[in-house]
């Protein structure tokens, strides 16, 4: 649990620059992201006001998680390189501090969005904060390897909160949105975790490489890699999709799935080479296929997503969807 | 040795800093309210019954 890391005294006066390191920035640009193409994708038009207010609550609530699993993991952020420059293990900002921010932000985002759009977008929304704060954080994180595949369900909410925002409704289309990101999560959270394993062995968070090896790990990438990319390609044929996501999704999956198998039939994971182990992102020499899936996983989502948000501003997609 | 007064100006900086952010959001927050509120009673404020 977070723990103030700083004696009182020598502790620098925080700035809001750290404050707003909290909340993850880069983190709630791909939520406004996906949660944009879920409010762009819905088959009503809302007040652009509304609308933007609907991606602020969501991008805000993101946030406010943020800050409460940085209050919760200041423990574990310590004892790994990729975090241990965050606010509350480097002691610029106290925990109780990241606490308070998270759970007024938390409040604001879910309040406003049930006055400003509608209370099933705001229970949704409180879901996710919970989900992802109390569900993930404080229970799945630090008890199984499957903690990122339940918990990925709170990356993968915010596009169902954008229809549900636009509409007040969550229909079929709108859940296929989260599941792309749902069976995405997995592969692209392992690969990565498949060479930065010894950090989170060393902070003792049961990830799938530490608790079932690399082998295991990678065979399991290529099973949710063959899962994922049928539910990409899923969209074009309810009417959510055009042509374009077709082919995106469907190029982009065979790609997605060279780069799994490549990666299942490397030794990632297994090879720690001495020489060459002085950052966190220095590819060894098993790792590379890893890295490779890690970076296409996430230019495959953003190109899901991007062409479905072009194909519905440009009205290429008819919009008798699912309602 | 370190001069004690610069650490207290950077200390005050780093508050007023943040005092400013505070206040700007709470301004935005009232405006958002404001424009939500505008917004959402726009229509009904056109057609209510006298």
């Amino acid at each position: 649990m977070a723990m103030a890391t700083a004696h009182p005294e020598t502790r620098a006066i925080a700035r809001w620059q750290d404050f707003l390191q909290l909340l993850k920035p880069r983190v709630m640009s791909l939520v406004i992201f996906t949660a944009l193409t879920g409010l762009v994708c819905a088959p009503e038009r809302i007040n652009p006001i509304l609308a933007a207010v609907a991606v602020l609550c969501i991008a805000v609530g993101a946030g406010a998680s943020a800050s409460l699993n940085m209050w919760y993991d200041a423990d574990i952020d310590a004892k790994m390189r990729r975090t241990r420059g965050r606010p509350v293990p480097s002691g610029k900002v106290q925990g109780a501090d990241a606490l308070a921010l998270g759970v007024v932000l938390s409040l604001f985002s879910v309040m406003l969005m049930g006055m400003a759009l509608n209370w099933l977008a705001a229970g949704l929304l409180a879901f996710t904060i919970v989900f992802y704060a109390v569900v993930y954080t404080m229970w799945l994180k630090r008890w199984t390897a499957q903690n990122i595949v339940i918990g990925g369900l709170a990356g993968a909410l915010p596009p169902v909160i954008g229809w549900a925002a636009a509409t007040g409704s969550t229909p079929l289309n709108a859940w296929l949105l989260c599941a792309i990101i749902f069976m995405w999560t997995p592969p692209h959270f392992w690969a990565l975790s498949l060479y930065t394993s010894e950090d989170y062995a060393k902070a003792g968070v049961p990830m799938m490489p530490v608790v079932k090896g690399a082998a295991s790990t990678r065979l399991q990438i290529l099973v949710y890699s063959l899962l994922l990319i049928p539910v990409c390609v899923a969209p074009a044929f309810t009417g959510l999709g055009g042509v374009g996501y077709l082919a995106v999704s469907g190029l982009g999956g065979l790609v997605f799935l060279l780069l799994a198998w490549r990666l299942y039939r490397s030794r990632a994971g297994e090879a720690a080479d001495p020489r060459n182990d002085d950052g966190l992102y220095d590819v060894r020499t098993g790792a590379r296929d890893a890295r490779n899936l890690f970076a296409f996983s996430i230019l495959y989502l953003a190109l899901l997503f991007a062409t479905l948000l072009a194909e519905h501003l440009m009205g290429a997609t008819p919009l008798e969807l699912f309602r | 040795m370190s001069d004690p007064n610069r650490e207290n100006d950077a200390a005050a900086r780093a508050r007023r800093g943040r005092n400013i952010a505070i206040a700007l959001g709470l301004v935005a927050f009232v405006i958002l309210v404001y424009v939500v509120t505008v917004v959402r009673m726009g229509a009904s404020v056109a057609t209510r019954p006298f």
